[in-house]
C-alpha cells in the first residue's frame, strides 16, 4: 500500500504570537517551528502503522521553503520512507492543495492521510481540497481507520457522537485525535533519516485565491470580575442580569 | 446573482448551525441587494423548510432524496455545485461544523472560489473582492482574509451571529441534481450518538470540569448543573486521557473547539491548549482553588474557592432562579 502524508510547519503552541509590518505579517522572531501536531501524531503515525502491518511505502510531502528541512527529517525519523518538498511559500490553501494533488497524480497512492487542521490557521481545508482536485472520496475528523482488502472502515466525529463508514480505496482521510498514539523517533530512526531520499521540486503555477491583508491581536486580556465563594448567589445574579446568559 | 446557504437536516429537522449559516447568507444577500436562497439535501418536510423564511431565506432548493440523508462529501459537493449554478449564486454560506469543514473546501475547489474557513463576521465587499474576519492561532489573533475570486465560499464559525427570526415563509422548490449512485463513495454502517444529551458542538451553554474534581465519581454535581441549565457537559484533556470522562467531551486544541454563550470551567487550570478550544466563548466563568490559575486571565467571572463547596451552592442558586422565572 502506498500512502501519502502531507505535513505542515507551524509555530509551537506556546509561541508568542506577534505581527510586524503594520500587522500584515506574522513575526517569526523567537518562535520555534514544529511539525503540525495532527499531521505528526495521528496522520503520519497511522500511515506508518498501516505500512508496518500490510507492507508498502509512506511518503511525506511538504510545501515550504528550505528552512523546513528539520521537520521533514523528523517525519523520516519517525518512519516515513521518503519525502518530497515543494519549494514554495505556503500562503494559500488552494495553492498548497494543488501542489500536493499535482504530485499525487504522478504516483498511484492508495491512501492520502492529512491532519484535520493546522494549529496556526485552524482551517481544516487542505485534505478536502486535495480530494476534490483528485476526485476522490474523503472522510474528515477521523478517529479510527482500518483497511482490509481495499476497503477502509472509518470512524468519524459527528455532532454529539461518531459514525462508522466504509469507503473503497483510493481515499483521502483527515485525521484527528485517537487515530494513533504519537511516536518519539529513536536513535536508529534519527540516524536513518539522514540518508532517506528528500526530493526538492519546484512549485507549479497555480494561482493563489486568498490573501491575508492584516492581523489583529485581541486588545487586552479580559478583566475578570471576582465573586466571593461565600456569595455564590451574586454570581448567578450577574450571569442572569448582567451577562444575560442564563 | 444571489447568495446560497447550505442547510443541513438531521432527523427531519434543520440543524441549529445551519439556521445560523442561512441567517448569515441572508445578511450577505441584504448587503448586496440580492436574494437569499438555500439548498437542502436529504428528506425533510416542506413545512420545516419553509421556516427558513424566518431568517430571510426567500427560496429553498430541496433535493428530497433519501440518498442524501447521510453525508457524503463527494456527492454533496457535486450537488451543491449544481445548486450554485442553478441559483446563480456568487457567495455560498456554510456552517463551519463537522460536515461543513469538509464540504466547504471541496466545494471551493469545484467552483474555483476563494474560501474563508471559520468566518466570525460578515464580509466587507470592495469591488470584486471581499474581506472576511476569521480567528487564527487558536483564537490568539484574528486575520482579515481577502477573497479574490468572483465566487466566494464562506464557512461560518458556529455561534458567531445570533440569528434574528422574523415572520417570513420561504418557498420550497424541488431540486434534482445530476448525482449518480457512483458519486456516493461512502456507506454509513452505524452511528453512535449520545441520546438525551445536548451535543457539545451545538450547545449554547456548557459546563466543564477537570482534574480539580479529583475523580470521576464527583461529576454528579457537574451533570446536575448542566441539567439545571439545559447545558452540555465538557472536560479537559487530562481527565479524558485517564478515562474519567468520554473523549467526545474533551475540548481544547486537540479536542473540540466550541463557542458557546456560557462556558463554566470548574477545576481546570486553563493551559493554553485548553483555552484554544474555548476562548471564543462569549462568557467564561472559572471556579478554581488556585488564584494563580491562568484560566482567570481569560475569565469574565471568577470564584477562587473549592469546587465541592461552590458548585452545590451554584446549583441551589440556579434552582432558585429557574423557579422564580
Amino acid at each position: 500500500m502506498k500512502i501519502l502524508v502531507p505535513i505542515a510547519k507551524v509555530p509551537d503552541t506556546t509561541s508568542k504570537i506577534a505581527f510586524v509590518d503594520n500587522n500584515t505579517k506574522f513575526s517569526p522572531d523567537g518562535v520555534t517551528f514544529i511539525m503540525n501536531p495532527t499531521d505528526e501524531w495521528y496522520a503520519l503515525v497511522r500511515a506508518i502503522e498501516l505500512k508496518e502491518k500490510q507492507g508498502g511505502e509512506v511518503v511525506v510531502i511538504h510545501v515550504g521553503l528550505a528552512d523546513s528541512e528539520q521537520i521533514i527529517r523528523k517525519a523520516l525519523a519517525i518512519g516515513a520512507d521518503k519525502a518530497v518538498r515543494v519549494d514554495a511559500d505556503p500562503t494559500d490553501a488552494y495553492f498548497v492543495a494543488a501542489q500536493i494533488a499535482a504530485h499525487a497524480k504522478t504516483e498511484n497512492y492508495d491512501l492520502i492521510i492529512a491532519g484535520k487542521e493546522t494549529i496556526d490557521y485552524n482551517s481544516y481545508e487542505v485534505g478536502g481540497m486535495v480530494a476534490e482536485l483528485l476526485d476522490l472520496p474523503c472522510v474528515a475528523l477521523v478517529q479510527k481507520l482500518d483497511i482490509e482488502n481495499g476497503v477502509a472502515t472509518i470512524k468519524r466525529e459527528i455532532e454529539g457522537g461518531t459514525e462508522t463508514v466504509e469507503a473503497k480505496l483510493p481515499l483521502v482521510i483527515c485525521a484527528q485525535k485517537e487515530l494513533a498514539e504519537a511516536r518519539i523517533p529513536n536513535m536508529k530512526g534519527i540516524m536513518g533519516a539522514r540518508t532517506k531520499p528528500l526530493a526538492v521540486v519546484p512549485a507549479d503555477a497555480t494561482e493563489k485565491l486568498t490573501a491575508i491583508t492584516s492581523y489583529a491581536v485581541p486588545e487586552k486580556a479580559k478583566e475578570c470580575k471576582y465573586v466571593s465563594p461565600d456569595n455564590v448567589a451574586e454570581l448567578i445574579r450577574l450571569l442572569h442580569e448582567e451577562a444575560k446568559v442564563i | 446573482m444571489s447568495v446560497l446557504s447550505v442547510v443541513e437536516i438531521s432527523e427531519g429537522k434543520i440543524k441549529k448551525a445551519s439556521v445560523e449559516a442561512a441567517f448569515y447568507g441572508s445578511k450577505v444577500a441584504e448587503g448586496l441587494g440580492t436574494d437569499s436562497i438555500a439548498v437542502v439535501l436529504g428528506e425533510a418536510s416542506a413545512d420545516e423548510l419553509a421556516t427558513l423564511g424566518q431568517v430571510g431565506v426567500k427560496n429553498v432548493l430541496h433535493a428530497n432524496d433519501a440518498r442524501f440523508n447521510n453525508f457524503d462529501s463527494k456527492a454533496f459537493a457535486k450537488a451543491v455545485g449544481e445548486a450554485v449554478s442553478a441559483s446563480g449564486a456568487t457567495v455560498v454560506s456554510i456552517s463551519f461544523n463537522q460536515n461543513g469543514k469538509l464540504l466547504a473546501p471541496r466545494l471551493s475547489v469545484r467552483l474555483k472560489a476563494a474560501y474563508v474557513p471559520g468566518a466570525v463576521d460578515l464580509p466587507v465587499f470592495s469591488g470584486a473582492s471581499a474581506t472576511v474576519k476569521k480567528n487564527v492561532f487558536s483564537g490568539k489573533a484574528s486575520a482579515q482574509y481577502q477573497l479574490n475570486t468572483e465566487k466566494k465560499v464562506i464557512a461560518v464559525n458556529p455561534n458567531s451571529l445570533s440569528p434574528v427570526r422574523g415572520t417570513g415563509t420561504a418557498s420550497v422548490e424541488a431540486f434534482a441534481p445530476a448525482v449518480t449512485d457512483a458519486d456516493f463513495s461512502t456507506v454509513v454502517k452505524s452511528t453512535d450518538k449520545i441520546v438525551g444529551e445536548i451535543p457539545l458542538s451545538e450547545a449554547e451553554l456548557v459546563v466543564s470540569a477537570g482534574r480539580g474534581l479529583k475523580g470521576p465519581e464527583n461529576w454528579g454535581m457537574i451533570e446536575e448543573m448542566a441539567h439545571l441549565l439545559g447545558a452540555a457537559t465538557a472536560c479537559s484533556r487530562a481527565v479524558a486521557d485517564v478515562d474519567w470522562r468520554p473523549h467526545h467531551e474533551h475540548v481544547g486544541q486537540t479536542g473540540l473547539t466550541i463557542r458557546p454563550n456560557l462556558y463554566v470551567a470548574v477545576g481546570i487550570s486553563g493551559a493554553i491548549q485548553h483555552l484554544a478550544g474555548v476562548n471564543g466563548s462569549k462568557v467564561i466563568v472559572v471556579v478554581n482553588t488556585d488564584p494563580e490559575a491562568p484560566f482567570f486571565k481569560a475569565a469574565d467571572y471568577g470564584i477562587v474557592g473549592d469546587a465541592f463547596q461552590v458548585v452545590p451552592k451554584m446549583n441551589e442558586e440556579i434552582k432558585k432562579l429557574k423557579s422564580a422565572h
